[in-house]
């Protein structure tokens, strides 16, 4: 999932208004910008959706690394046009996310100066091909598992990004495991790239669904809300379980001894991730933190004079349009 | 002003001959730059053949609050829809 650990936010309001606006909600009402809502709705909403926003496109570092590394041309074509969808999808939800008050470039200037937070599983590095085949098939994976229920979120205008975002999520999944089938029946060598990967990875990606939240107050309200559809823990077994046989069909063992099927609860048993490590990467101490925050802030800080330039050049051509009439 | 790229809203019409769809907004300095960004996020996979960008600040919207005085006149006139009227089945299809 790319919004963790979000703090829903109590709200001070009117109690007969809040409890007019849970009941539209549990009517399956969409709540539209212009519409009342508790402050703490929209403010968590904001922190949510930023957050999903800012995963997209620091998303795109791990993956654009390989863009011009990718083996034969169609490879190259594929991933360009995955990455390229990555970009795609930080602008719907900057998009919804401005629907609630905020601007563009605030929430740029949260994610740059380390105000608002991104998914941890974009500062792992990617170090091999097989990476890209992981990332696809692993963390677009866990991506879509959060993404399809919320595409019945209560907010009107996150809920229509969602339903964009995952018309356009399962091409990337089935391209990760396409290059995680070619490796896996490839060399001995490719097939040890694959597995690596795979080691690599798995952690990680349960991890994107955040830790366990049985007891969290704060996702009691959200999921009041909407805002939230499942718990983590619900939603990172449905992930294992799609997952453990594909690793099988592809021959890679799932590093972890205690992953077992249970019968009775008709889904695998499986080791935690470490969470120690999860809180260290989320604070700022991930392999990759500093790099992909200094990529932002160098596009940021490199791109300045093209927004301004462009801004200028509208307001030349607008002046003598005006002067012509 | 602002050094903010205005927002603009995007509306595209697929092949089908329906009308054009609000399908999302982004943010452009003008408006030619506004189609073209519009083209790359909105119609990558075949989803239209015509785009209208239109900035956001000139959109008028109804405000929620008016929903009862705008839309309650058309839920007391029933006889708008076809079948207020019983029409035997012996005069056909109508
Ligand atoms: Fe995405
Ligand atoms: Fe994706």
């Amino acid at each position: 999932m790319y919004a963790q650990m979000i703090k829903s936010e109590a709200s001070a309001e009117d109690p007969e208004k809040l409890a007019a606006f849970q009941a539209r909600i549990d009517a399956g009402e969409k709540i539209e910008p212009k519409d009342w809502m508790p402050e703490g709705y929209r403010k968590t909403l904001i922190r949510q959706i930023g957050q999903h926003a800012h995963s997209e496109i620091v998303g795109q570092l791990p993956e654009g690394n390989w863009i011009t590394r990718a083996p034969t041309l169609e490879r190259k074509a594929i991933l360009l046009a995955k990455v390229q969808d990555e970009a795609g999808h930080g602008l719907y939800l900057y998009c919804a996310a401005e629907t609630l008050g905020v601007s563009r470039d605030e929430l740029t200037e949260m994610l740059l100066d380390g105000r608002m937070k991104y998914s941890s599983i974009f500062n792992y590095p990617t170090l091999t091909w097989a990476d890209m085949g992981a990332v696809g098939w692993l963390v677009d994976g866990a991506a879509i598992m959060n993404q399809v229920p919320l595409q019945r979120t209560s907010f009107g205008p996150y809920s229509r990004a969602m339903i964009r975002i995952c018309k356009e999520e399962s091409f990337h999944q089935r391209q990760g495991y396409d290059i995680m089938m070619k490796m896996a029946r490839g060399t001995d060598a490719q097939r040890k790239m694959a597995q690596d990967a795979l080691n690599r990875f798995w952690y990680p990606s349960l991890m994107m669904f955040g830790p366990s939240d049985k007891d969290s107050v704060h996702s009691a309200q959200s999921m009041a809300w909407k805002i939230k559809m499942n718990t983590n823990d619900e939603l990172r077994q449905k992930f294992v379980d799609q997952t453990v046989p594909q690793a099988e069909y592809l021959g890679l063992t799932v590093p972890d001894p205690n992953l077992t099927w249970n019968e009775e609860k008709g889904g695998y048993d499986f080791s935690e991730p470490d969470w120690s490590e999860f809180f260290e990467v989320i604070k700022g101490n991930g392999p990759c933190n500093t790099e992909r925050l200094e990529a932002r802030n160098k596009a940021w800080d490199d791109g300045a004079w093209v927004r301004e330039g462009l801004m200028a050049h509208a307001a030349k051509k607008r002046a003598a349009k005006l002067a012509a009439e | 002003m602002s050094k903010e790229w205005p927002l603009w809203e995007v509306f595209v019409r697929s092949q089908h001959g329906l009308n054009h769809r609000h399908v999302g907004s982004l943010h452009a300095p003008d408006a030619e730059m506004a189609l073209k960004n519009a083209r790359d996020v909105y119609t990558r996979r075949n989803e239209g053949l015509s785009i209208w960008v239109v900035e956001a600040r000139h959109i008028t919207a109804s405000s929620p609050s008016d929903k009862g005085p705008l839309y309650e006149p058309s839920e007391s006139k029933v006889y708008r829809h076809p079948t207020f009227f019983d029409i035997p089945d012996e005069a056909g299809h109508m």
